[in-house]
């Protein structure tokens, strides 16, 4: 077996990410200091072109707003989890965070006089929560594609180095500092070795853990896996956001957008079953309360469909010509996927596995912290796969690509002022080492098992165990399972021997990124026994913020998994009761 | 995934699919390889594809990523069609027949259906595709819903590359800029913001512009977003002769 080539770089700025965050990023720092962005993907194939229904701003274009409502709801929204220092600064970014948008020339939709429009969206309010507010900026429902676009556009536009189909494998430390990041170029099977003053991860999330989820094939969460990895703690990754309009069995998303433009969930009588879980709102409450209603209209057996297992969007009342300007995407996917027709027919949906609320923990500076205070000098997480926490307990429609916008950018400036003063760190020698080893062990292991097998094991268990509903009692079946998982992970197979374009090798390293991830996931979730936002647990149905107002913090200690906690940052909102 | 009930019981299917093999690495020529694969009545080719890979041969190689037509990274020739696997339903095609799946043509292959996307992107990025403005507006710039409705086709783009490589005019020489990078200037060229118009149509009055368009909607009909390619083409065309967009 050839030895890999190994090559080395040296940049100021090393950005692990090509979706909005680290692009957003690149953005702040490309015009200021030598910037590499690394990305497993073409950078416009990453999944913040995904997102559809908007970003949230207090622009108040369209109706009274103010940051501050804003700030509210995102505090209420995140069960009262959220870090109100960070709730605040998303909120008050928010709306330069958009202008910046639409000056890079972000096609906004527009008001009659010219603005950018806005519309509703689940749990924005007027006034701490006394009606819904229009506070979405958005481009049809295809607004995470224009960022995107947009953002790339700016990229080539400063002409900022990019590394498509490098797949960042690991991350070298020397004496507590971050070093440099060891990719994998998919189309050789080379290693690099970018060594950088500042690194930056912005790698999004890891919703292939579940099996139904509106998440890319590609989303293994690979960076916040290699952060657990070198012994850092991960934040709140309990709390997991279950998107209540999947396209039912397929978990394709369907915007909440819909719901904004006035769409309508039903269960099989027709009844508008939101009506009674969150009587002023209804169908535009936050998503873990619309999820949990669907789950248990399906649990109490009013379920549509042959197999009552779906509830339904209902847009029939909508005019074609408010579908077709504001939701042709979502409607198309329902048209190509399951051949309805959504002007006369109403929508099969069902919750889907989304996002991660938890993550990476950082400060406002977008720092990565060590422990509940300390920084690591240098080291800087933003977007998906970091925690603020601005998400808390259950993130808002439209708060996930305004959380890349604002602390995309800050993680760019401070990491431009970092390495503006700092020195690389010396990288190792045996920088590449654990990587090579990793990657000979999975291409020349003789196992028998097979990656997608064992994948599919892992999301089956986890949609069962642990999703919207939970008990002590199926978190220790997943753990279980997962504890069995690993074994057979040992004696996994991989078939393609080659060095050029082998997916299936890395196919089998993400699989071990997958179950570090869903294993902390469970054993947090078994910890936090209370029900708050995104987590539910069963046997204790109700928050308990005597014992659990705090965040979740979990270190890898050799094999096991050790839970600490941290305290929530609270400046203006006491924890109340929610409802909507 | 595949193996959820939804709306009706779902109906299983045997479907044979002859996949264009190819990699430099094992010294053979390349060559159509048959797979046979059970899918099930809401599979996608993509669906197919991954049964290939994950219970049949690993080393099958393909690009994918959110499998739901917005990324755009598994263009193919279907059926000698290009289209994208994750939006091309196995029930929509003739499942009497086996279903042919093979890169897209006119950018050199690489892997199996991995195709050398660099040419493709370096035309895109030669006509300038970001907006020029020179204004410095405190708050967001005013844009009438008319003017914004104006490009709105070809801010859909997702750089697939399923109209380029439909061209035969691309196929020849792969010098011609192709629709893909048309489509993203005239985004610009029409947008009432922007005011790098004339340096895109000085790009693209190129001998490699839009002149070699021979107007055959190939890519009009592989646009898998529906964006009306060749009438963009067409309307970069008229600004040119204009002088204006």
């Amino acid at each position: 077996m050839a030895k890999p080539t190994i090559h080395h770089h040296e940049y100021d700025v090393v950005i692990v990410g090509a979706g909005g965050a680290g692009m957003r990023a690149a953005i702040e720092t490309g015009p200021h200091t030598k910037t590499a962005v690394i990305s497993k993907l073409f950078p416009t194939r990453s999944h913040t072109g995904a997102a559809q229904g908007g970003m949230a701003a207090a622009l108040a274009n369209v109706e009274e707003d103010s940051w501050e409502w804003h700030t509210f709801d995102t505090v209420k929204g995140g069960d009262y989890l959220v870090d109100q220092d960070a709730a605040e600064i998303l909120a008050k970014e928010s709306v330069q965070a958009v202008i910046d948008l639409e000056n890079m020339g972000l096609p906004f939709n527009r008001t009659p006089d010219g603005k950018i429009d806005q519309r509703r969206f689940g749990g924005h309010t007027r006034d701490h929560g006394k009606a819904p507010v229009r506070r979405s900026c958005y481009a049809a429902d295809r607004t995470g594609h224009m960022i995107l676009q947009t953002l790339y556009q700016n990229c080539v536009k400063l002409g900022i180095e990019f590394y498509n189909e490098f797949y960042v494998l690991d991350l070298v430390m020397n004496d507590g500092k971050p070093a440099a990041v060891v990719a994998y170029e998919l189309a050789t099977g080379d290693l690099h070795v970018f060594a950088g003053k500042s690194i930056i991860f912005a790698t999004g999330g890891f919703g292939k853990i579940f099996k139904t989820t509106s998440n890319a094939h590609t989303l293994t969460g690979d960076g916040v896996g290699i952060i657990w990895r070198k012994g850092l703690p991960l934040e709140d990754m309990e709390f997991y956001q279950f998107h209540p309009t999947g396209l039912a069995g397929l978990g394709i998303l369907l915007s909440e957008a819909a719901r904004g433009e006035g769409a309508i969930l039903r269960n099989s009588t027709g009844e508008r079953f939101m009506e009674r879980y969150a009587p002023t709102i209804k169908d535009l409450a936050p998503r873990d309360m619309v999820a949990r209603a669907m789950a248990n209209e399906v649990r109490e057996g009013r379920g549509a469909g042959p197999n009552k297992d779906y509830v339904l969007l209902d847009l029939t009342h909508l005019p074609p010509e408010v579908i077709d300007a504001k939701l042709p995407d979502i409607t198309e996917f329902a048209r190509t996927y399951l051949g309805v027709e959504p002007y006369t027919e109403p929508v099969p949906v069902f919750p889907t596995a989304h996002y991660a609320m938890g993550g990476i923990p950082t400060n406002i500076k977008a720092e990565v912290l060590s422990n509940n205070k300390t920084v690591v000098p240098g080291l800087y997480a933003a977007g998906e796969c970091a925690c603020v926490s601005v998400h808390g307990a259950n993130r808002l429609g439209t708060n996930s690509l305004l959380d890349i916008n604002v602390f995309g950018k800050r993680a760019g400036i401070y990491a431009v002022e970092y390495a503006k003063k700092a020195k690389h760190v010396p990288v190792p020698k045996d920088a590449v080492d654990e990587t090579v080893a990793l990657l000979e062990h999975m291409r020349n292991a003789k196992g028998t098992e097979k990656v997608a097998v064992l994948r599919k094991e892992l999301q089956d268990t986890m949609d069962l165990n642990a999703q919207v509903y939970r008990t002590e009692e199926s978190l220790d079946e997943a753990l279980a399972k997962i504890a069995e998982l690993r074994k057979r992970y040992e004696h996994v197979q991989v078939q393609d021997k080659g060095m050029r374009f082998n997916t299936d090798l890395l196919e089998a390293v993400e699989l071990g990124f997958l179950l570090d991830l869903a294993e902390v996931l469970v054993a947090t979730a078994k910890e936090r026994r209370e029900s708050r936002g995104g987590h539910f647990r069963e046997d204790y149905p109700t928050r308990n913020d005597e014992k659990f107002m705090v965040h979740s913090m979990a270190y890898k200690n050799g094999s096991k998994i050790k839970i600490d906690w941290k305290p929530v940052t609270i400046t203006n909102y006491q924890p109340m009761e929610r409802k909507y | 995934m595949s193996d959820v009930k939804v709306i009706d019981e779902i109906p299983t299917y045997q479907v044979t699919l002859f996949v264009r093999r190819f990699n430099q690495e094992d010294g053979l020529e390349a060559r159509w390889e048959d797979f046979d694969v059970t899918v099930h009545g809401t599979d996608r080719v993509l669906d197919a594809l991954h049964k290939i890979k994950w219970e049949q041969d690993g080393s099958l190689t393909f690009r994918r990523s959110c499998a739901h037509g917005v990324c755009g990274s598994d263009a193919m020739r279907i059926n000698g069609r290009n289209r994208l696997a994750c939006k091309t339903l196995i029930k929509d095609l003739d499942m009497t027949k086996p279903i042919y799946v093979e890169p897209i043509k006119g950018l050199t292959v690489e892997k199996d259906l991995v195709v050398d996307m660099n040419p493709f992107y370096e035309a895109y990025r030669a006509v300038k595709p970001f907006l020029i403005a020179s204004d410095k507006p405190e708050k967001e710039r005013i844009q009438s819903p008319e003017d914004r409705e104006r490009f709105e086709d070809t801010t859909k783009c997702i750089l697939c590359a399923a109209c380029t490589s439909s061209c035969p005019v691309f196929w020849t020489d792969g010098q011609y800029f192709g629709p893909a990078a048309i489509v993203n200037a005239h985004r610009f060229i029409f947008d009432s913001r922007d005011e790098g118009a004339e340096v895109r149509l000085d790009i693209l009055n190129d001998k490699e512009g839009v002149w070699r368009c021979r107007t055959t909607f190939n890519c009009t009909e592989a646009c898998p977003r529906g964006i009306e390619v060749t009438k963009a083409i067409a309307e970069v065309k008229q600004a040119i002769l204009r002088g204006k967009p």
